[in-house]
């Protein structure tokens, strides 16, 4: 890229570095030099080589890989959103505040909480925000001594991982054999040490956790919160409500239900709701509207105080504000009916004695299904999971959640046509059959690098190339 | 499922027919029994509240309307920084960034179908670590304020000690930043005096307060004033003599011009990679830089680092995996070092993209460009009356402070975006500054005549 350069200015430096104090100076600075013609080649022969929803079925469990509608790129590639600074003043930016306020509400709404904040970047720093908000809030109600949080054993590890960051000891919360954590068992954890529970419902092996308003009663009677982690909202809009379940605080993955690009690992965002018990402990900054029109608010009594330099991922809030525009409180309660039904769908395509499900096979999958692969040789799923690469779609999720020997975790979205669903089922039974029978061979062969030694990597000499 | 069905574009299996064929498979009289299992006393038995679903034109006509009110550049000028800045996005990197093979996809975990953004994200970890001079760089945090409170926890898990000692001349974004982080571990953070001179670190006060139980001290450079730590090599020394981590927070940008930060010593290096061809966004996504200089501290580091491998098969055909995964909350759970899941990959493909797209030469004139306009612009307002051009003495990259003589920077700050100029941004009351001041950013994108009229601007306001 050429460098704008300013002949007025130039003429008056004619020795920019020396502007730099002797003892900062850089003397070398190694980058490679090339065309624009040549990185543009690189990264898209690069792009040729990544795997992606617009590419292919990409069931991955618990990360909700829908399609991103194009119209939400097409909008938040304005300059009106790309060039906002976050420090201008407030007044020059009302379009982008109304939008933020009106998405608060929504999602106030989608969860029954009283008033979310937008600022937190993923769903893990939307635990973390959750997680000190039980820190604070019981710290200032006499509950300093209350340092345990209950996690079930089926959660994601970002909730022990997010508790632990919280200076909290983490309690481990076993599920019944048919994958649901029962009341009885949360009562007998709970002590006058409870500060909390982190709950995701449906759970991550795709199951209602029929006993929740239970488990928040029997929490909240030990004197602790209910967090809920909406990791799996994509099941439940329009169903049910965390709110109405009893829990105080909400996180969600905007990156999942809210259909905003997954960015190859990121941006998400992860907005944090809460009860009105607890709305003056929200991280800063949330959005305000008075006299004067849309503010961002510094000023909440009691919060946790702002974990990210600035706002939000704005650009990722404005576009789950138009997704949620485009399907409206409708077709919002569809997309949950349709990607429950997928997910349904697709686990009773599956050969049930080739990927029995692992619990409660009675019951019926909200977004997601976990089978186990069957088989004596470890490794199966894994073999499985390299296997559906070679016919050009994504893998399972595999090895989670831990309570599941040899787990494939599928969740296909509402995004996929049933065609799609058969064909992927149809693959994984073919799949299965071929390794049965010892003639699946190396796999995979049909991608851009057979199968890749991740041990081998395990090394940090390992972590940058030297030129 | 509703009466009539009309088809979304979204919803491609809402047709009464297909819905009938998958609840014949599933064993289901209807969607309605899928959710039998939701116990009635939590079942929303009502609609959500929320608009109608709307079409593509009706969005996209309402939101350029309510967008369509945000002052912004290109009609806007935009002199404000402060941790993020006015910067050109070349036109490639954002081909690059808008391609569906990368936006599309999410973390590569299954590395055969993902060599792409695994390859992407090891040039970035290699680029970055040539720019800060450092050996281990993980392939992204949210922003700048967080990677800074992940450092502060990191140097407190691996030195076993107590105290953090932050820079008074940093930005109060991070610091609180930096504080909500650290607040679970008890850690006690003490921020370290500047020159009300030249608006550099006070290293008789750092002395003073260093000991044998300070974890790390953050320093940046150059500082939220824009000013350049010219002696940030004698403060990483002295805090090295103390046994603590130099932690260093940087702008990317600077380091065309001025010392990685790994050659004067620094431990750990974060900062914002926002200007790396990343939009300034109202906030985010941004990158959040996380660089070690001891390769044994990657063991300790959050984030997801990706390494160079082979295949199984043959030990000549390089491969790119993510490595050292021990350390993340998806197997260590609360022994983790940090619970980051979902990070800012697409930033970091943006600024690797930026990088080699710059070049070693494209870089240091950007570099050049900015740091001469900069002081160009800082001259100019010197003449305009009533203000103190720049207000520090120290040497300044691309932002500085202006003081004023007797107008309220609040109010400058807000009739300067009156007039269409966003520049100004108050300086935070805790610098306790005696004057009244606001920060200014000047960047490539600026040119004589912007800076013409940003004085002009500022004339009739103070």
């Amino acid at each position: 890229m050429s460098i704008p350069s300013d002949s007025v200015v130039r003429a008056r430096y004619r020795d920019p570095g020396s502007l730099v104090p002797d003892s900062l100076r850089r003397d070398s600075l190694d980058l490679p030099e090339l065309s624009e013609l040549q990185v543009l080649r690189h990264y898209n022969r690069l792009s040729q080589m990544n795997f992606s929803v617009e590419l292919g079925m990409y069931p991955l469990g618990s990360c909700t890989m829908k399609y991103n509608p194009k119209v939400s790129e097409m909008i938040a590639s304005s300059d009106r959103m790309k060039q906002a600074h976050p420090l201008q003043p407030a007044e020059t930016v009302q379009g982008l505040l109304s939008v933020f306020h009106d998405l608060e509400r929504y999602l106030s709404e989608v969860t029954g909480m009283h008033r979310f904040s937008l600022s937190t970047a993923a769903g893990a720093q939307g635990e973390l925000a959750g997680v000190l908000m039980v820190r604070k809030y019981l710290r200032e109600h006499g509950g300093e001594a209350r340092d345990q949080i209950l996690v079930p054993d089926s959660a994601h590890g970002t909730n022990p991982a997010s508790a632990a960051m919280a200076g909290f000891k983490v309690v481990k919360v076993p599920s019944d054999a048919s994958g649901l954590v029962r009341a009885s068992a949360v009562k007998e954890l709970c002590s006058e040490k409870t500060a909390g529970m982190m709950f995701t419902v449906p759970n991550t092996l795709g199951l209602f956790e029929s006993e929740v308003a239970e488990v928040c009663d029997a929490v909240h009677q030990a004197g602790g919160l209910m967090y809920y982690d909406g990791a799996n909202m994509n099941a439940l809009l329009g169903r049910a409500r965390p709110g109405d379940m009893g829990f105080d605080i909400v996180h969600l993955n905007l990156h999942k239900t809210f259909a905003t690009p997954h960015g190859g690992g990121g941006p998400g965002a992860g907005p944090v709701g809460v009860t009105r018990k607890l709305a003056a402990y929200l991280p800063v900054p949330v959005i305000s509207k008075g006299k004067g029109g849309y503010s961002l608010d510094y000023g909440l009594p009691h919060s946790i105080g702002p974990l990210k330099g600035f706002v939000g991922n704005s650009a990722v809030l404005l576009r789950a504000y138009i997704y949620i525009r485009l399907l409206g409180a409708d077709g919002l309660a569809d997309v949950s009916s349709l990607a429950v039904l997928a997910a349904n769908y697709l686990w009773k395509s599956l050969d049930p004695d080739a990927f029995p499900a692992s619990h409660g096979s009675e019951l019926h999958r909200k977004h997601e299904a976990v089978v186990s692969v069957k088989s004596e040789l470890p490794g199966a799923a894994l073999t499985v999971a390299k296997g559906i690469l070679d016919y050009g779609m994504h893998a399972p999720t595999v090895y989670f959640p831990l309570i599941v020997h040899e787990a494939l975790m599928l969740e296909p979205t509402e995004s996929e046509p049933l065609e799609m669903l058969d064909e992927y089922a149809a693959a994984l039974n073919q799949i299965y059959r071929e390794m049965k029978a010892g003639n699946l061979g190396e796999v995979p062969k049909n991608t851009s690098v057979t199968k890749v030694d991740e041990v081998k990597a395990s090394h940090p000499l390992t972590l940058r190339v030297r030129w | 499922m509703r009466e009539s069905q009309p088809r979304h574009p979204l919803l491609p299996n809402l047709d009464e027919s297909l819905v009938s064929r998958m609840l014949e498979r599933v064993g289901a009289a209807s969607v309605d029994e899928l959710f039998s299992d939701i116990p009635d006393g939590v079942r929303l038995r009502r609609r959500l509240k929320l608009p109608e679903g709307a079409s593509e034109y009706e969005v996209r006509r309402d939101l350029q309307e309510r967008l369509g009110t945000n002052r912004t550049p290109p009609d806007t000028l935009c002199f404000l920084g402060g941790g993020v800045w006015p910067h050109y996005v070349p036109a490639a990197v954002e081909a690059i960034t808008s391609r569906q093979e990368f936006y599309t996809a999410y973390t590569p975990y299954q590395a055969e179908v993902s060599q792409g953004m695994l390859q992407s994200l090891f040039e970035y970890q290699s680029l970055m670590c040539d720019l800060l001079g450092m050996e281990a760089c993980n392939s992204s945090l949210y922003d700048w304020a967080s990677a800074a409170g992940e450092a502060a926890r990191m140097a407190a898990r691996v030195t076993g000690r107590g105290r953090v000692l932050i820079a008074g001349n940093a930005g109060p974004h991070r610091l609180s930043v930096i504080r909500t982080y650290t607040e679970p571990m008890g850690l006690h953070l003490e921020t370290l005096d500047f020159d009300r001179s030249s608006g550099t670190l006070d290293a008789d006060d750092l002395r003073h307060k260093l000991s044998d139980d300070v974890a790390c001290v953050y320093t940046e450079n150059p500082n939220y004033f824009g000013v350049l730590e010219g002696g940030v090599a004698e403060i990483v020394d002295s805090v090295h003599a103390a046994g603590g981590l130099a932690v260093v927070g940087v702008d990317p940008i600077s380091l065309s011009l001025v010392k990685a930060p790994g050659s004067y010593g620094a431990d750990v290096v974060v900062g914002e990679g926002q200007p790396l061809g990343i939009a300034m966004n109202y906030g985010g996504p941004h990158l959040g830089i996380f660089a070690v200089k001891d390769i044994k501290l990657a063991r300790s580091m959050p984030g997801r680092l990706i390494g160079i491998t082979s295949t199984v098969s043959d030990p000549n055909r390089k491969a790119f995996a993510m490595v050292l995964q021990a350390r993340e909350q998806h197997i260590r759970r609360e022994a983790a070092t940090s619970n980051v899941c979902t990070n800012q990959s697409l930033m970091a493909l943006a600024a690797a993209s930026y990088l080699a797209l710059l070049g070693k030469d494209g870089f240091r004139k950007l570099g050049e460009a900015v740091i001469s306009n900069s002081h160009y612009a800082a001259k100019r307002l010197a003449r305009v009356r009533g203000v103190t051009s720049p207000h520090f003495k120290g040497a300044f990259f691309k932002e500085f402070v202006v003081s004023y003589k007797k107008a309220k920077a609040d109010r400058v700050y807000r009739q300067l975006a009156r007039k269409g100029v966003l520049a100004g941004y108050p300086l935070d009351r805790t610098f306790g500054l005696k004057a009244e001041a606001g920060l200014y950013c000047v960047t490539e994108v600026h040119n004589h005549r912007d800076v013409e009229r940003l004085a002009g601007a500022l004339e009739e306001v103070v």
